[in-house]
């Protein structure tokens, strides 16, 4: 679940990224570094999305009503 | 206590069971052996009691059962079944110890007739859904995109989890699927489905909710038409799509969730995107990044190149400049020069060591000397001394 949100903000950030580059108002500084944080972006989305393994969790409740996660075994 | 079966144990009077204790196991032993089921028969000794329940009799030719079906379940009939009506009772068998009686404890009553009691219910019930605004369209939210924990209201047991875990796995492993069990048909459904989705505000990171159950005949989707199940569906605090399996009948629940599925495998492909069309978005996302570094990369060497051009033109002109100033100070060299009088038809005469001679006091008689002309130097002797 923590994959998922910072997968989401990976996406969200290089696409902003490619849309401010081919906007080429940057001067080259910013460019560079902006283009440099795209390609960690993008590498962080891949590896994540490229690792990520299926977790089934349940939830449980007991007596006094309060809630429980656990792993779903089977 | 002895096994019920156990013939030998009850034969003496010392073995002897309490009334209580039979009761209870006939009980415990009905109950066990047979879960709740639907019974059709003809509906006789009608008698409501005040507090709500509803005492009455299902008979066909040869037998009877007595049957008590509590407020809980008898509140949302607005009229009572009458005489002799052809029902059909989804009912729990039990025995009632007080009276030592078989009997069913009924849940859902329908009459045999097509437009009747059941179909009275699903109208009254969409009719106040309808009046509270539930069924309206502007109310339907859109999916998450990239959903952290999807949760899922169904039975442990059944094939909807299975069927949403596996294409999840396929599709979107980077969503946690987080069940949250609960009956799907038989008495306590509508029960167990409502607590379930009570549970939902209090499960962090979830952002879209799958609620369904695999086919069934229309008794086994009851739960999923009663009006507080749709009302505990549409308080659900993120988006919920129904997926109750079937096809003919859209139940009250598909009308108030956000979206309908036919079945659980679309509803959990509805409820993520697709992990090889990601990585397929990810390689366009990096191509334009790298265009658009090759784009400045390109636009630079261009403005280099662009420079560079007009550095060389300007130190070409510079050069040529500076050639015509050269050519003119040359000129005003060579005309300085005093080898250029020679030209003219002048000569220098100069001493054996090199020196002008330029005064007649200079030239002694019988003096060698070297005269310069325009193209070389010759020896000279005064001759007349």
């Amino acid at each position: 679940m923590a994959e998922g949100s910072s997968f989401a903000q990976d996406l969200d950030r290089l696409e902003a990224i490619v849309r401010r580059l081919e906007a080429g108002d940057l001067d080259l500084d910013e460019a560079l570094s902006l283009f440099e944080e795209g390609v960690e972006r993008l590498r962080g989305a891949r590896t994540r999305l490229a690792a990520a393994e299926a977790k089934v969790k349940q939830v449980i409740a007991d007596k006094a009503g309060s809630l429980k996660i656990d792993d779903l075994d089977g | 206590m002895a096994h019920p079966l156990d013939l030998l144990a009850a034969a003496s009077t010392e073995g002897a069971w309490t009334v209580s204790e039979v009761t209870k196991r006939a009980r415990a032993v009905v109950e066990n052996g047979m879960h709740p089921l639907w019974v059709r028969g003809e509906l006789t000794d009608f008698h409501p009691a005040k507090s709500g329940h509803w005492y009455f009799a299902l008979r066909d030719e040869h037998a009877q059962l007595r049957c008590a079906m509590y407020a809980k379940y008898t509140r949302k009939f607005t009229a009572p079944p009458t005489e002799g009506m052809q029902v059909f009772a989804l009912a729990q068998p039990t025995v009632y110890p007080e009276k030592g009686e078989f009997q069913l404890t009924v849940v859902e009553l329908l009459s045999s007739d097509r437009d009747g009691m059941r179909r009275a219910a699903y109208q009254k019930a969409k009719a106040n859904l309808e009046r509270d605004g539930l069924l309206d369209p502007a109310r339907k939210r859109p999916l998450p995109p990239f959903p952290r924990r999807i949760a899922i209201v169904t039975s442990r047991d059944g094939a909807v989890l299975h069927d949403v875990r596996v294409v999840i796995a396929r599709r979107w492993p980077l969503s946690q699927l987080v069940l949250v069990s609960a009956a799907v048909q038989g008495v306590e459904a509508e029960n167990e489905l409502c607590r379930a989705l009570s549970f939902l505000p209090r499960i962090r990171f979830v952002d879209v909710v799958i609620v369904g159950r695999g086919g069934g005949s229309q008794e086994d989707l009851w739960a999923f038409n009663s009006e507080r199940v749709a009302r505990a569906v549409a308080a659900a605090p993120v988006p919920v799509i129904s997926a109750v399996g079937h096809e003919t009948d859209i139940t009250l629940c598909d009308l108030v969730a956000d979206v309908r599925a036919p079945t659980p495998s679309a509803a959990a492909e509805a409820a993520t995107p697709d992990r090889a069309e990601m990585f397929e978005h990810l390689g366009h996302l990096g191509d334009r990044l790298a265009q658009s570094l090759r784009g400045r990369a390109e636009r630079m060497h261009e403005r280099v190149a662009r420079s560079g051009d007009r550095l060389a033109s300007m130190m070409q002109s510079h050069l040529d400049r500076s050639a015509a100033r050269l050519g003119a100070q040359a000129g005003r060299l060579d005309a300085l020069s005093p080898l250029a009088v020679l030209g003219r038809g002048y000569a220098i005469a100069r001493a054996e060591d090199g020196h002008v001679l330029s005064k007649l006091a200079q030239f002694p008689p019988g003096l060698r000397f070297r005269l310069r002309v325009s193209d070389g130097e010759l020896p000279v002797r005064r001759a007349d001394g």
